[in-house]
């Protein structure tokens, strides 16, 4: 299970202050991490789109982040008038606050040691792991919710609706895709799923979950999480495009800041997990100089790759219309995840048996992943046909 | 009292318990005293998260998580669709009630459970004491040992809950789904309800 060799020996005031010290780390390259997220985002989009984009503040535009905040922080804070007001005022917070915490749980290096104690780089490591990230996107729910609702207007109250359940409907795929991860690992423990991953197959091919567990799981959770914390291409929660945003229609200054801050902050934690759950985590072959440096280093190129992914996705997918995000998440998404939990439980199972039944259990799957496929094989049409105009959002 | 506390338990496990037994209850009082039904679920949010943290105080950490995920994240996040689509917000009719003697049986029955609580308590005050159900000091950890329990000892209740999800969920199913009309119309309400009018 996992658990922190930091408190084995009681807790100290120097354990305290290492924890604090972990916490405000966190917290700081966290922000720093967004700022930097936003700029690199509207950098490459305008590569993309073959323009210049933010090049003002600082060297290469690096600060228009910090621009854009102040310019934000100064605003008028406007409360609409048929507004609940301290729902209205609270629902940015319970967007932010769980986009936050869900980096605690994520391995961002190895064991070290300071000050006399052993620590492990990161900032909680609780028995029940991974499950705490499902509690706060299940938290962060209500942000989008409560945000449409308190605002007192009816475009709001739409898209929260309609975004509460794009993030209900997408949780459960999430939930399936993860609970394959632990099936294999045998522990929630973030700290345990990124130690299982050590190792090679054939001395270069890593033991990363993507492989163990097919790449299946991984891409079923990838489109879960874009859709989870509404980015394109399943953003037409608050689709910047179409003249009433969404949830946030009424939030201007710093409220609107904060859904914008967990948005993107939300993105980088995301990577973040991904990688943690599928790419080995904080884990790789040390080059040179000191060992405990290189775990960060692979864990950073790790998160940047998934960064730089989700930029690329965003510069070249269209927005998915609303029936077709619904049958994607419950008809593709959420049976393939259980056939592929079904073959990974056989395979868990058969393993002191031989590869037999993990064949059987194989074709067995096929089967079943067929048969619901010609069930809805005229949804599946449907939605690759209309791809092609996806952008036109009819919703 | 006092003595019983400083004997079973440390300082940050009781200062925890307090902040969390305040919030359930003042989150308990919301939900009944506050006028709005959607304050009255944020209230309920509260308590729930609550109960989550005196269960992670009682190192039971993995029915902290799932209360969280399904209470919080699934449950009321249902009520307040419901409420906010059908718009009940602000005003609700509190004047006759449509079952005749409700109030004082729901007051004879609170002071029952009132009653009952007092009675199973016995000296055994809630005092954010680790319990002693399960070994806490094992090196198994708490999902394992939950997970144990489950699928050996009470396979069957667990297995009969499963078929009982699904039963439910086939008939939901069932009641909403209209084979005849296009897919998609019999999901508004309006049309269900004059349906069932003309019915």
């Amino acid at each position: 299970m996992g658990s922190d060799p930091l408190f084995s020996h009681g807790v100290t005031l120097a354990v305290i202050l290492i924890v604090l010290l972990k916490v405000v780390v966190a917290f700081a390259v966290l922000l720093v991490s967004v700022l930097l997220m936003i700029w690199f985002e509207r950098k490459v989009l305008s590569d993309m789109q073959n323009r210049i984009g933010p090049n003002r503040a600082g060297p290469f535009g690096i600060l228009q982040t910090l621009a854009d905040g102040m310019k934000l922080f100064f605003k008028e804070d406007l409360v609409p008038d048929s507004a609940d007001r301290a729902v209205f005022k609270l629902a940015p917070y319970l967007s932010v606050i769980p986009a936050f915490l869900v980096f605690a749980i994520v391995p961002v290096g190895g064991v070290v040691h300071i000050f006399g104690h052993t620590t492990e780089l990161q900032v909680a490591d609780p028995p029940m792991g991974i499950l705490f990230l499902l509690v706060m996107s299940s938290i962060s729910v209500y942000g989008v919710t409560l945000a449409g609702w308190g605002s007192g207007s009816k475009y709001p109250l739409l898209g929260a609706v309609r975004a509460t359940a794009q993030m209900i409907s997408y949780e459960a795929a999430m939930g399936l895709s993860i609970a394959a991860v632990v099936l294999i690992t045998g522990s929630l423990s973030t700290r345990d799923i990124v130690t299982s991953q050590i190792g090679t197959y054939l001395g270069f091919i890593p033991r990363w979950n993507l492989i163990r567990l097919g790449i299946v799981p991984f891409l079923i959770f990838l489109v879960a999480i874009t859709a989870e914390m509404n980015r394109p291409p399943f953003d037409l929660v608050e689709a910047e495009s179409e003249l009433v945003g969404g949830f946030h229609t009424e939030y201007s200054s710093l409220r609107f800041a904060l859904f914008f801050l967990a948005e993107f902050m939300n993105t980088v934690t995301m990577s973040a997990v991904i990688v943690t759950l599928f790419f080995g985590g904080a884990s790789g072959p040390d080059i040179v100089g000191p060992s405990w440096i290189w775990p960060i280093i692979w864990f950073l190129i790790k998160t940047g790759v998934f960064l730089y992914f989700y930029v690329w996705v965003r510069a070249a997918l269209p927005r998915l219309r609303y029936d077709q995000l619904m049958t994607l998440g419950w008809k593709v998404l959420i049976p393939a995840s259980l056939a592929w939990f079904l073959i990974i439980a056989g395979m868990q199972v058969s393993s002191y048996l031989g590869f037999g039944i993990f064949v059987l259990v194989l074709i067995l799957g096929g089967f079943l992943a067929r048969a619901s496929g010609i069930g809805n094989l005229s949804d599946q049409v449907r939605l690759g046909r209309s791809r092609s105009v996806g952008t036109k959002g009819v919703d | 009292m006092i003595d019983l506390i400083a004997t079973q338990i440390t300082l940050p496990d009781l200062i925890t318990f307090l902040v969390a037994g305040i919030a359930v209850v003042l989150g308990a009082l919301g939900v009944v005293l506050m006028r709005n039904p959607v304050h009255s679920a944020l209230s309920m949010i509260m308590t729930l998260f609550a109960v989550a943290v005196l269960f992670i105080e009682q190192d039971a950490q993995f029915l902290a998580a799932v209360q969280v995920i399904v209470y919080a994240g699934a449950i009321v996040v249902l009520f307040l669709f419901v409420i906010m689509l059908l718009g009940v917000d602000k005003k609700e009719y509190l004047g006759k009630d449509k079952l005749r003697g409700q109030r004082p049986l729901a007051f004879v029955s609170v002071l029952i459970i009132f009653v009952e609580i007092l009675t199973l308590a016995k000296g055994n005050w809630a005092t954010g004491a680790k319990a002693t159900v399960m070994s806490t000091t094992s090196p198994i950890s708490n999902v394992e040992q939950l997970a144990r329990a489950i699928f050996t000892t009470y396979l069957l209740p667990f297995e009969a809950t499963s078929v009982l999800l699904i039963v439910a969920v086939v008939g939901a199913v069932v009641l909403v789904r209209r084979v005849d009309e296009k897919p998609g119309e019999a999901e508004q309400p309006k049309e269900l309800e004059t349906e069932s009018e003309m019915k």
